[in-house]
This record gives structure tokens, sequence and C-alpha cells, in this order.
């Protein structure tokens, strides 16, 4: 398969006191055609903002510093702003983890996706209103004809979501980036919202860049996953290998701490200690002060990238003595 | 919507009453109707002619209702005043709505293009800080625009006077011609300095107002659907600050027939502004009190109007 997407060596940074710090760190990555990967990692890891990267929509200070981002074998990076405005929305959607605030509050929601139509296709307001019905329908907005011409605040949280996803499908996109798309929803809406992305995956085969914190998300939707820490990835693989046969430290630790696995009764497993800030990363393995498998060179030398079985990788020192596994 | 309308017009009612009472009894703790009839005669008059003057001018009754309920002044006053009967001035004895029909034009020229031009130089400022956001430009703006704000807009007035009219003599220190061919030369200084004296506050309530509205979430959404920035400008940030700017402007719409009390005294404008500062300053009870009363009115008007053009452009604002 065709590769939809090729990150290679994204560097992404923001001014602090002590000059810029890269909050994205030489990450890499492909997602090919029809495929879902799961970016995963906690809040502040770096993943959101690998996201906005990649639509060339990280906020000021903030700027894309190193690395290339190919996207149908095109480098984004070297777009200027006009041909970079016809990629976004249409080649890459993104859908936001807050439907509350994402939509216009005082424009009609069947406009906001007219909108989104018209501004990559040359078609009547008749034709895009008549596309944006079909595409509500698609996400089971019910009465959508209706729905067309009510504002945000007259609709719930997953009608919203709904719509963003209409709005980022309208255009028939390669890849789309969903950045939390159920993390504000109720639990029953949640399943109802990954149900849908993956029927609309299915069927329109774009690839999806799915952004999560939540496990549970990953091994609903996922075919393979990256997993972040503190602005690298430190963990890769089809799903099957890094949520069934995990190497880091840290992706065990977040397998482990997953509520629903837990004794009833028993306290609830977590990773001790918290993620440092950018400017206390270590220089070695970012990993290394939480570790409970630290050994000599994990403070001081960034680990290299050890193949386990094919297409699964992980950075990590321990696994690099060991690649068969065993611990 | 008329429902809503219709309460606020009967709170409103409640309101200008108030203000009539307040009117009445702040004027006469300060000046007795012996006084008003004083400063429009002369010190000097006769105490028969003063009693002559009282009683044709109806302030030969006693003030309070409880002195004499079926004939007293503060009665007269609300009968007048809600039938729209000004009467006469006191200091002139000319008809006051005649007054105010040739007050009102002077007022609107210069009142009418300041309100515009304020607007537009306010939010073509702000737009062009909010742009320019964490540099150098926007922090110097910002500078400029407390500097601006805390000077005393006297000292723009006189400062202007000094220099434009009096060294440079670019334009007339103070006077008013309603010839069209000529008025520009009279409203130009005025003018200028009204604006100059009111931009900064504007400029920095207007960049608060898009500063937070281009940090909102649909926002970005807008860019990641792949809008320029113009369109995102235009269709969606403006429609939205709209709604905080509203307010400020939509409010003072109704003033601009009242005229400027300060310019048009200072510049001699014969405008409504210089007639209720001339009104306060010569014990003009009659005047006075109907440029109070059309002063609530138009406050009414403006709230109203307010919340009206709030619903027109906020779709989450419905009244009930």
């Amino acid at each position: 398969m065709s590769a939809v997407l090729e990150v290679e060596g994204l560097v992404t940074g923001f001014p602090s006191a002590d000059g810029r710090v890269p909050v994205v760190d030489d990450v890499s990555l492909g997602i090919d055609a029809g495929e879902v990967l799961a970016l995963v990692g906690e809040s502040g890891c770096g993943k959101s903002m690998t996201a906005l990267s990649v639509m060339r929509l990280v906020p000021k200070p903030g700027r894309i510093e190193a690395g290339r981002i190919v996207l149908a074998g095109r480098d984004l990076r070297e777009l200027d702003v006009l041909e970079m405005r016809r990629v976004r929305g249409h080649e890459v959607s993104m859908i936001f983890q807050e439907p509350m605030t994402s939509l216009n509050p005082v424009v009609r929601v069947g406009d906001q996706v007219v909108e989104a139509i018209r501004l990559h296709e040359d078609v009547s307001q008749a034709a895009a209103r008549a596309r944006t019905l079909e595409l509500f329908g698609q996400v089971r907005i019910p009465d959508p004809e209706a729905r067309l011409d009510a504002y945000p605040h007259q609709l719930s949280g997953g009608l919203k979501q709904r719509v963003m996803i209409a709005m980022a499908l309208s255009t028939r996109p390669r890849l789309l980036i969903a950045d939390e798309p159920t993390t504000a929803l109720d639990v029953t809406i949640q399943a109802q919202i990954l149900e849908l992305l993956r029927e609309l995956q299915r069927q329109s085969g774009s690839a999806i860049l799915l952004i999560t914190h939540d496990l549970g998300v990953v091994n609903e939707l996922s075919d393979r996953v990256a997993v972040m820490y503190a602005g690298k990835i430190v963990e890769q693989g089809s799903r099957r290998d890094v949520l069934g046969a995990p190497r880091h430290p840290y992706t065990r630790g977040l397998l482990r701490s997953i509520p629903a696995r837990a004794e009833p009764g028993a306290p609830l497993a977590e990773i001790p200690g918290v993620v440092p800030p950018p400017s206390e990363w270590p220089a070695g393995c970012r990993f290394a002060t939480r570790c409970p498998v630290r050994f000599e060179p994990c403070r001081d030398q960034l680990p290299d990238a050890t193949a386990l079985n094919p297409g699964h990788t992980a950075w990590c020192h321990d696994a690099a003595r060991d690649p068969e596994g065993g611990s | 919507m008329l429902a809503y309308v219709l309460r606020r017009a009967a709170y409103g009612v409640l309101v200008v009453l108030g203000v009539l009472l307040l009117l009445f009894v702040l004027f006469f703790q300060i000046a007795s109707p012996d006084d008003v009839a004083r400063r429009a005669l002369g010190e000097k008059a006769l105490p028969e002619v003063i009693e002559q003057w009282k009683a044709n001018h109806g302030y030969d009754r006693p003030l309070w209702p409880w002195q004499d309920f079926s004939n007293n002044m503060l009665f007269e006053h609300y009968r007048s005043m809600l039938t729209f009967d000004f009467g006469r001035s006191d200091a002139d004895d000319v008809v006051i709505t005649e007054r105010l029909r040739q007050g009102v034009g002077p007022s609107l020229a210069l009142t009418l293009p300041l309100f515009v031009a304020g607007i537009s130089v306010g939010i073509v400022l702000s737009l062009f800080v909010a742009f320019f956001r964490e540099t150098y430009i926007d922090r110097v703006g910002v500078w400029l625009c407390v500097l601006g704000m805390s000077v005393s807009i006297l000292l723009y007035i006189m400062g202007g006077q000094l220099v434009i009219a009096q060294w440079l003599r670019w334009f007339p220190i103070s006077g008013f011609d309603p010839d069209p061919s000529v008025v520009g030369r009279f409203l130009a200084l005025p003018l200028v300095i009204a604006v100059l004296s009111g931009v900064g506050g504007d400029v920095r309530f207007y960049r608060t107002v898009f500063l937070e509205e281009t940090n909102r979430d649909y926002v970005r959404t807008a860019r990641a659907k792949g809008a320029g920035e113009i369109r995102i400008m235009a269709r969606h940030v403006l429609r939205n600050a709209l709604i905080p700017i509203l307010t400020r402007v939509v409010v003072a719409i109704p003033f601009l027939f009242m005229g400027s009390l300060l310019l048009e005294s200072f510049f001699g404008i014969p405008g409504l502004g210089s007639i209720t500062v001339d009104a306060i300053n010569g014990n003009d009870f009659s005047t006075l009190r109907t440029m109070v009363f059309i002063g609530a009115l138009l406050f009414i008007v403006g709230q109203i109007a307010t919340d009206v053009s709030y619903a027109l452009v906020d779709p989450r604002v419905r009244f009930s």
C-alpha cells in the first residue's frame, strides 16, 4: 500500500526563557491509505502539536523547525500559503476535541459545512446544500433537513461532533486527523461516534490519524499504534504488537493503568511521577526519570530504534539488550 | 420580542418619572423661583416686577403637593413634560421647541460625522494592532492608547485651539456657519480633536474584543477547512466581535441628537449641547428640564435598541 502521509524528523518548538524548546522532537510516522494510525500519549506529550504541525496550524509563537511532512508525494512545508489553504479541508481535514466551541456560534451549521465545500469546489450554493444534507444523513443526524438551519447552541455535543465530522468528510479528504474526537462527550455518545468514524472510514477509504489518550479507543479503531512520550515516539507497531506485546516500559505502564483492568477493591495502577516539563527533559531517554527498569545508559544516552517484529519498533535501551523480549 | 420591548418601555417610563423628580428636587435645592426670576430680570429688579414675572411663568405657586395639592409646581412640572408642552425659556422667553428645532441641525452636523469617524478609525486601528499582536507595534499602540485616555479632553481642546487655530491658523478657533460651503471649516477642528481624544479607549476595547475572538476554537476550525485570513476576519470574527461592540455603539446613537456639551460650548457651535450648558449657567429651569427629559427618553430608546440589536446579530439571544 502507498503511504498517504509520511512525517520524517518533525521538530516543532516554542520559545521559552532558555531558548526554543521542542515540544515535538524528531517525530517520524507514516500512514497508508485506508489505515488508522493511533497516536497515543498523556496530555502535553506533543500529540496534538504533531497533528497541528501536519496541518501547519501550530499556534504562534510555536513553529515547525525541522523535518518533512509529505502528503501524497508533496512536502507540505514547501507549499506557499495559498497552496496550503487548498490542502487544508480538502486533502487533510481535522476534527477537534471540543465540539462545543469548534463551530461558529452565529452561523447556521449547514452554512458552515456549505462553506467548507465551496471553499474547495466550484459548486453552486444549492448543490453544496444538497451535499450537506446528504452528509448529515450519512453521519446520522436525525431530521437532517431541519438541522441544516440550526445554530450550534441548538444542538447537543454529540450532534455538534457529527456536524464537525460531516464538515471534515465533505470534500473526501485523503487524510482525516481526529484529535481526541470523543474525549469531551458522554460515554454512550463516545461509542456512537467511534462506531460512526469506523463505518465512514470503511466507506470512504480515508486514512485516519487518531489522536487519543484513551487506549480503549485505540483498541476499537486503530490498525497501528504510535506511543508518544515527552515529544518523542517511544514505540510504534501494529495494534496487536503494541497492545498485546508492548516492549517499552511506558507503554506497559499505560496498559497497566487502564481502570477497567484493575482488580475490584485494589488501588488503581499508575505510573509514578509526572511528565517533566520540556525544559527538564533528561538528555537520555525521556522516560528515564520514571522508568522502573532503567539502568546504566538510560539517563545520558538517547536510545536507538530497536526493531522487534516486522513493523514493531521500540526506542528503549532495555528492549535493545533483549530484542526477543522476556522481562 | 414585541412583548419584551413593551416591558422595557414600561420600565423606561418609571425611569423617566424618577429622573424628572430628581431634576426638580436638585434644581430647586440650588435655586429658588426668586433666583430664577432675578436671573432673568437682573439683580436690581423691583420686588413687584419679580412677583409679576413669577406669576406669568407659574413660579408663584408652592413647590410641593403637600403644600397645595391642586395647585403646585411639581405636578405642573410633570404635566408639561409628559404632554411635551415645553413652553418658553425662563431666560429669554423664546419658545423652547423652536430653539430645539434650530439646535438639532448644528448638533447633528458635529456628532454624526464624529460618530462615523470615531467608529471607523477605532475599528481600523484596533484591527491593525490586533493583527500585529505581541509585536512592538502592538505594544507601542497600546501604550499610546493609555496615554491618549489619560489626557483630559480639555487639554486636547485648548491645545488644539492654541496650536492649530491660533498659531498655524489652519482653522477658525470657534464659530459656526450653516452654509454648506464653509461649515466644514468650522467643524474640522472639533471633529479631529474629539476623534483623537476618544480613539484611545475605543482602540483598546476593540482590540481586546478582536484578540479574544481570534483565539477562539471556531477560528481554528475555519483555518482547518482552508479559509483565508481575510475571509476568517470578515465572515467569522467580525460577526462575533460585533456583539460586544454593538453594546458600546448602539447605545450612543440616540445621544447624537443631544449634541456635545463640551465641544459645542468651546467651539461656539449653536447646537443642543450649548443650549444645555447655557440653561445650566443661566438658571433656565424650563429649558434645562426639557433637555434632561429628552436625554432620558433617548437613553431609554438607546437601551432598548441595544437589546434588540443583540437579538439581530446573536442567534443565542432570545427574549422571553
